[in-house]
């Protein structure tokens, strides 16, 4: 049999500051190789269809689904993923502050994802609306919670921020 | 003043690691060394199999083993049959992988086993099966016609169950009656979707003989002892872990075929092994739920009263019944709700289909039931001339009818009785939130004035929960101060770690943050069932409050001792046992059980060792080195909880486009352990409701294939669709259990089905249709309101 998808790539990437190196075979999803030969998991896999949202990382800071890209698109790339949020071991980001007080997650598998988007959108839209809040995320499925504590925490999320 | 912990909305000790990336899901796990699981799975609904030729695919690069039915060893037993019950007469279930037909497009047919998840998909492409096609039977009402092909040739029918419930004199009820009114209401096929698939991995781990498993199970004890019984190992030489689990709904209660086959190929090739499912997989090989068929009559009198209903329907069962007629029984049972139905008659077919088997998925059988009683009481107000809601009050049981007994025997084999609820107050309650008259009577005519399509509807239901068998708990004080709870429930996100670390604390008087759950891990408790129907605040609650209540007896009795006074002389608070009026003659809850236990470990504790006289053996008899306890609650038969569900809808008549502008929901569960946990439960169980309402419809076509199997074409509802959600609490508190609590986590799924078709209806009524069909769709409401169109 020929080696279908078998062929490899050296690539560079930074991962929450981190720089590596890594060959990997050119058919990998970003997804897996974040997940799988990084060891960072908080990136979940949902659909690998692009559609629920919970694969989403920031790619040069814009929000992207990781299961609809190769790991080879990364080469030479910035990524963050939920990992690189908080500021250090003992302080959490605004984000996962509000969301833990305002009860934003129940399961937590979508959270990640929720998380890097609203970090892109409330980077550019610090006094949203909830309205503005329910677009922006709305390429995330949630099956827990019903949003509502979502859209609460990204408000007060963004109120702390506004408030630092 | 003892520190009030229950009840308080505390933020979940679950979220820190959740946020910050550090939860640990199943397919998070990955072993050195470990194998990758990929299945090939029927594409056909009905067919069987002439032949399998695997061989091109184990020569395939990194391929370690491709499997057949002939390969499985121990799995080669039909898969186990969970849930039998008598007139459930034509029980069926498959293999683990497809001996010699299939019967549902995904079923199992053949494993690859290989270096990684790619190579394996790679060599499932590489399997040639030859197939011999056989007549699909989708269509329920169709499979239960006599010509119809049967799903399964050697059972001879396509019923699986006959069940028939009777309560007082329906025939003579329907016959005094001044009106009958008849509906045919459908539900139709869905399922609970959690965001993360099922996962499996498995590895024999050589050191300790022991088998462990992270399964992403909502049952882990119910696995751990099939794979023990299965595999001939003894049970503690199987460790099965949920652990953190990405949402459940139901659909991860089940022993699955890859629950089996995965850790049956640790133990054959000694290798880690890792199987986790695709989101196609999952639409094709993860149990659904929903479609009933019911044909349903109310009889009342002249004034709205019900006298009778009689019900028939026809359930979907799927392919095969692993978890018997649960579902059906359930809407059968809960179908009266809130109301008095003095005579009442009901019957069902559960019909076997070549389709996704069914099983319980959040609501399990009780939207449907909502649905049809919610219906034919908006029916007969409308007939009547009467309001909605005046149709319910007239029909409620009343809260000094408790215990009520509907008459039937409940899912979990005891009488279906009402132990407590307030559903006049509940409604009440509801209809002030609305500003109901209000809105009925001036909101809806001004915003019609303007030209705009907007209906009101409300609905009522309830919801048993905290069923049986039992759950248990062991409560422990550590030497080092912290209290181990352990259980055997897992969760999927209802933050047990947080409302059963509440209970504890309430009862110890310790910080909650001191209070470690640990769950879902047979090496933690061995006994118990899981987490469904509603029911782990109450019968695993239940277990942690009466273990805690004995470690606290326990506390007292020793500081009792030790300071030499009596136990009605000391008081429990602020983390301490001390004398009361003397708070400087007590022990911290740590000094308590170091001085339980006559030895010292090294760095262990902050009691200076006092020698003792010798009085004979350290440990006295009847005595334990600990404070410790475990306690198992089994409940007399299931707690009723209740709600009510108010919602204003908009239509729009050029687009069919529906939306949700307000949203009310009153909730009783008895007493809350946690009220901004109960409120999340409600608000994604009415989200899901919502979706179940509006936009998720499994579509099969006559030939059994689904035709929407993605999140492209299977519509969950985003943050824009679901409406903002107002609730609000009553507490009657359930007489059955020592803590008072009722189930929340199926509440708001419930009403929903019922309430949207109410609401639309109301907004529909210039086009006098009625809406019996669930869910809806923009080209359904198109329709309704453009009849003139073809």
């Amino acid at each position: 049999m020929t080696a279908v998808g078998t062929e490899h790539r050296v690539i560079r990437v930074v991962v929450n500051g981190v720089p590596y190196e890594r060959e990997v075979e050119a058919r990998l999803l970003l997804s897996d190789f974040l997940r799988h030969d990084l060891g960072l998991t908080g990136t979940h896999v949902g659909c690998e269809h692009g559609v629920c949202g919970a694969c989403t990382v920031l790619f040069d800071g814009e929000p992207v689904r990781s299961c609809l890209l190769l790991a080879v698109q990364a080469d030479g790339h910035v990524i963050e993923t939920v990992e690189g949020l908080a500021p250090s071991e003992a302080e959490l980001h605004p984000l996962q502050r509000a969301f833990w007080e305002k009860h934003g997650l129940q399961c937590g598998y979508c959270t990640s994802g929720m998380l890097m988007v609203l970090k892109a959108f409330l980077a550019e839209h610090p006094n949203p609306t909830e309205e503005e809040i329910r677009e922006a995320i709305s390429g995330n499925l949630c099956r827990c919670t019903g949003y509502q504590n979502i859209v609460e925490a990204a408000l007060y999320a963004a109120q702390l921020m506004r408030q630092s | 003043m003892p520190t009030r912990i229950f009840g308080e909305p505390i933020k979940r000790a679950e979220d820190p690691r959740l946020l910050t990336g550090r939860g640990r899901y199943t397919d998070d796990i990955d072993l050195p060394g470990q194998l990758h699981v990929a299945f090939l799975r029927s594409p056909l609904a009905h067919a069987r199999i002439r032949s399998i030729d695997v061989s091109a695919a184990r020569d395939m690069p990194g391929v370690v083993a491709v499997w057949t039915y002939a390969d499985i060893g121990p799995c080669q037993r039909r898969m186990p049959l969970l849930i039998p019950h008598p007139d459930l007469t034509h029980p069926y279930t498959r293999y683990a992988l497809a001996k010699d037909e299939v019967n549902h497009v995904g079923e199992p047919v053949a494993m690859v086993i290989a270096e990684s998840r790619y190579l394996a998909e790679d060599a499932v492409e590489a399997i040639v099966v030859e197939w011999e096609e056989l007549p699909p039977v989708v269509d329920i009402e169709r499979a239960v016609q006599p010509d119809a092909p049967l799903v399964h040739e050697e059972l001879g029918t396509n019923v699986a169950a006959h069940y028939v419930g009777i309560v007082g004199d329906p025939e003579g009820a329907f016959s005094r009656a001044a009106h009958v009114f008849r509906e045919r209401l459908i539900i139709e096929r869905s399922a609970g979707m959690p965001i993360e698939t099922r996962a499996i991995v498995a590895v024999w781990n050589d050191v300790e003989g022991v088998l462990e498993v992270w399964d992403t199970t909502q049952a882990p004890i119910v696995i751990r002892n099939a794979l023990a019984a299965l595999f001939g190992l003894a049970p503690t030489q199987v460790r099965v872990v949920a652990p953190d689990v990405g949402g459940g709904f139901g659909c991860k209660i089940m022993v699955y075929p890859e629950e089996v086959l995965v850790p049956y190929a640790a133990l054959a090739l000694r290798r880690p092994i890792k199987w986790t499912e695709d989101r196609l997989e999952h639409f094709v090989g993860t149990n659904h739920e929903r479609l009933q068929i019911h044909d349903a009559e109310i009889a009342v009198d002249a004034e709205g009263r019900i006298l009778g209903i009689r019900d028939r329907f026809l359930h979907d069962a799927g392919a095969y019944t692993p978890y018997g007629i649960i579902v059906p029984i359930i809407t059968a049972c809960q179908l009266p709700g809130p109301y008095k139905v003095p005579n009442y008659h009901v019957e069902f077919r559960a019909v076997y289909s070549n389709t996704v088997p069914v099983s319980p998925y959040r609501g399990a059988g009780r939207p449907h039931a909502a649905f049809v009683m919610e219906r034919l009481l908006d029916r007969v107000a409308d007939e009547l001339g009467l309001d909605r809601a005046e149709v319910r009050r007239r029909n409620f049981i009343q809260p000094h009818e408790f215990p009520y007994d509907v008459g039937l025997i409940f899912q979990d084999g005891a009488p279906t009785r009402y132990d407590s609820g307030n559903y006049p107050g509940m409604l009440d309650l509801l209809l002030q939130q609305m500003d109901y008259d209000r809105l009925v009577r001036e909101e809806l005519p001004r915003l019609r004035a303007e030209g705009r399509c907007v209906g009101v509807g409300i609905a009522c239901y309830v919801e048993g929960t905290g069923i049986g068998p039992y759950e248990g708990a062991t409560v422990r004080v550590e030497p080092t101060g912290q209290v181990y709870v352990a259980t055997g429930m897992p969760q999927q996100g209802q933050a047990h770690k947080t409302v059963l670390a509440q209970i504890v604390a309430e009862e110890l008087q310790v910080p909650v943050e001191s209070v470690q759950v640990f769950e879902g891990d047979t090496a933690h408790f061995q006994f118990g069932s899981g987490t469904y129907a509603s029911r782990s605040a109450v019968v695993c609650g239940s277990a942690v409050a009466l273990a805690a209540r004995k470690v606290r007896e326990q506390g007292l009795q020793l500081a009792a001792e030790e300071l030499e006074v009596a136990v009605e002389d000391l008081v429990v608070e602020d983390g301490r046992v001390y004398v009361r009026g003397a708070p400087e003659r007590g022990f911290t809850w740590a000094q308590l059980a170091q001085l339980a236990n006559p030895l010292r470990y090294a760095y262990a504790g902050d009691l200076v060792v006092r020698p003792r006289p010798w009085t004979g053996p350290t440990l006295p008899p009847g005595k334990q080195p600990t404070l410790e306890a475990t306690e198992y609650y089994s409940p007399p038969h299931a707690t009723w909880a209740s709600g009510a569900v108010g919602l204003l809808v908009e239509v729009d008549i050029e687009t069919g486009q529906l939306f949700f502008r307000k949203l009310w929901v009153v909730h009783d569960c008895g007493k809350m352990i946690n009220p901004m946990v109960v409120e999340g439960q409600v608000h994604g169980g009415i989200a899901q409701g919502i979706g179940g309402a509006f936009y998720e419809k499994l579509y099969y076509d006559e030939n059994g294939q689904l035709l929407n199997a993605s999140f492209m074409d299977f519509l969950i509802p985003t943050a824009m669709e679901i409406p903002r959600m107002e609730v609000a609490h009553q507490e009657t508190p359930s007489p059955l259990n020592p803590l008072g609590v009722k189930g929340v986590g199926e509440a708001g799924a419930i009403p929903m089905p019922a309430v949207v078709a109410a609401a639309v209806e109301d907004a529909l009524r210039p086009f006098g249709v009625r809406i019996t069909r669930m869910p809806l769709d923009p080209d359904q409401l198109w329709r309704m309101t453009h009849p003139e169109s073809p």
